[in-house]
């Protein structure tokens, strides 16, 4: 059995659909960012079967609404002195900027700079999002 | 006679789209249209000293001239971009830099724009009321407001009618902005008449179905006609395509003659957005159930009245 040791001061990204660890470890830029990071991957789980976790030292805030859109199922653990200080489920959040583009050609974000790109959510059960500025729809 | 009391709501607000206002604003916005329509004389000072901007990018005649009709109608004065091609916008100025800029020099601003939601992001950063002139496909809140004054006017109620939709149901933003604002009123029903490929959007479909309204679609108009109080017909809009072929294949799927009207009741009202190409035969004109040239000099009187709201002259 691979061990990892337990991290004193960070965050623990836990019950990540197996699989998906990869592309938050990416999405979040934890490559670049200097700080102590293990990536585990099929991890054996009671809940999942097989999950992904990502540990990283150091850290103590991250972007939840990313987190949430990536997997909404994650749990974002707050670790301080050794201990769980905090649990945090994000779901899928209420409203995305900047993070999703919209498809539609003829939408003005397709030529605006300044516009700030935004999503609100229509429908939870399809992880659908609707343009703020032209109404298109995504599924995430 | 006395100017009719108005909904001091509206005053400094944006209108980009349909649902924007609420049924009880639209009734004070009708009620000072038809008060300008019995006395226009009343009203030839109200804006002196207010000023309107109207920032066309996109090619228009009518609503333009309507707007600008509309503002010199109630004494104020325009300013307005003559050709989009030598604008700010073709030395790639954004949208929101052209606004604040503009807003700095007038009271009001009138916005058309090619871009979906372009309106919508205007906004954010106008700190005087923008009004949207339509922006791409999406809305063309004024075209409502008139159609939705045309209905009330012509047939006294907006109530438990039956509203036929034909022709181009998908890229017809006129189209999908009426629905809306059609859905919020008591017993409508919907016929939705077009070929396939123009069929409404199933995303607008289900807010029809999630207001529990009824309606039907169909390919052929003459299910319809008998149970219209009002015959919604539009023009099949060679900008809205992408394929020249597609365009041609369907501008002349539902062509309205004086014969086919034979099966519409007597008490209904044959409207059109305009311009018209050749979805509606001339010989109709001159059937008393065509309100399509009367709807669109409403829509001036409409606007006069959406200025004065706005403006809060009153």
């Amino acid at each position: 059995m691979l061990r990892v040791d337990a991290i004193q001061e960070g965050i623990v990204l836990d019950h990540i659909r197996a699989g998906t660890g990869l592309r938050i470890f990416e999405e979040l830029g934890l490559g670049k960012t200097g700080y102590t990071v293990a990536l585990l991957m099929n991890v054996p789980s009671t809940k999942l079967g097989r999950k992904d976790m990502i540990k990283i030292s150091g850290v103590l805030d991250l972007d939840l609404t990313l987190l949430g859109l990536l997997d909404p199922g994650i749990s974002v653990n707050h670790i301080e002195n050794g201990q769980v200080n905090k649990k945090i489920n994000p779901g899928l959040p209420e409203r995305v900027e900047g993070f999703i583009r919209c498809k539609n050609p003829r939408c003005i974000t397709s030529i605006e700079p300044s516009a700030q790109v935004l999503f609100t959510l229509v429908r939870a059960a399809a992880k659908e999002y609707q343009c703020f500025y032209c109404g298109e729809r995504v599924r995430v | 006679m006395a100017i009719p009391k108005v909904a001091r709501s509206l005053y400094g607000r944006h209108f980009v789209d349909a649902l924007d206002f609420t049924c009880e604003e639209y009734e004070s916005l009708f009620s000072l249209s038809s008060a300008v329509v019995r006395s226009p004389l009343e009203f030839t000072a109200i804006c002196r000293g207010k000023l309107m901007a109207t920032l066309f990018f996109e090619p228009s005649t009518r609503t333009r001239l309507s707007f600008e009709a509309a503002m010199v109608r109630l004494g104020g004065q325009v300013i307005s971009v003559a050709d989009p091609q030598t604008s700010s916008a073709a030395k790639g100025e954004s949208v929101a830099d052209t606004i604040r800029t503009v807003a700095g020099y007038a009271d009001l601003i009138v916005m058309r724009h090619p871009k979906e939601g372009a309106a919508k992001l205007a906004a954010l950063y106008s700190p005087v009321p923008l009004i949207n002139g339509g922006d791409g496909a999406r809305e063309h809140p004024t075209q409502t407001l008139t159609d939705l004054f045309t209905i009330k006017s012509s047939l006294g109620t907006l109530d438990e009618l039956t509203v036929v939709f034909c022709g181009d149901l998908r890229y017809g933003r006129t189209v999908h902005s009426l629905i809306r604002a059609l859905s919020r009123y008591r017993g409508t029903r919907f016929f939705l008449v077009s070929p396939e490929e123009l069929r409404l959007p199933g995303t607008l479909k289900e807010e029809i179905r999630g207001q529990g309204l009824e309606f039907q679609e169909t390919e052929r108009l003459e299910d319809a006609l008998p149970h219209a109080h009002v015959l919604y017909m539009t023009r099949v809009q060679k900008e809205r395509f992408f394929n020249e072929e597609d365009y041609l294949r369907l501008k002349d799927a539902y062509v309205v003659t004086a014969e086919r009207l034979s099966a519409l009741n007597d008490g209904a009202i044959i409207m059109h957005p305009l311009p018209r190409v050749s979805e509606i035969a001339t010989e109709v004109d001159e059937d008393r159930r065509a309100v399509y040239f009367h709807q669109a000099r409403l829509g001036m009187y409409a606007r006069m009245s959406l200025i004065v709201h706005l403006l809060g002259v009153v």
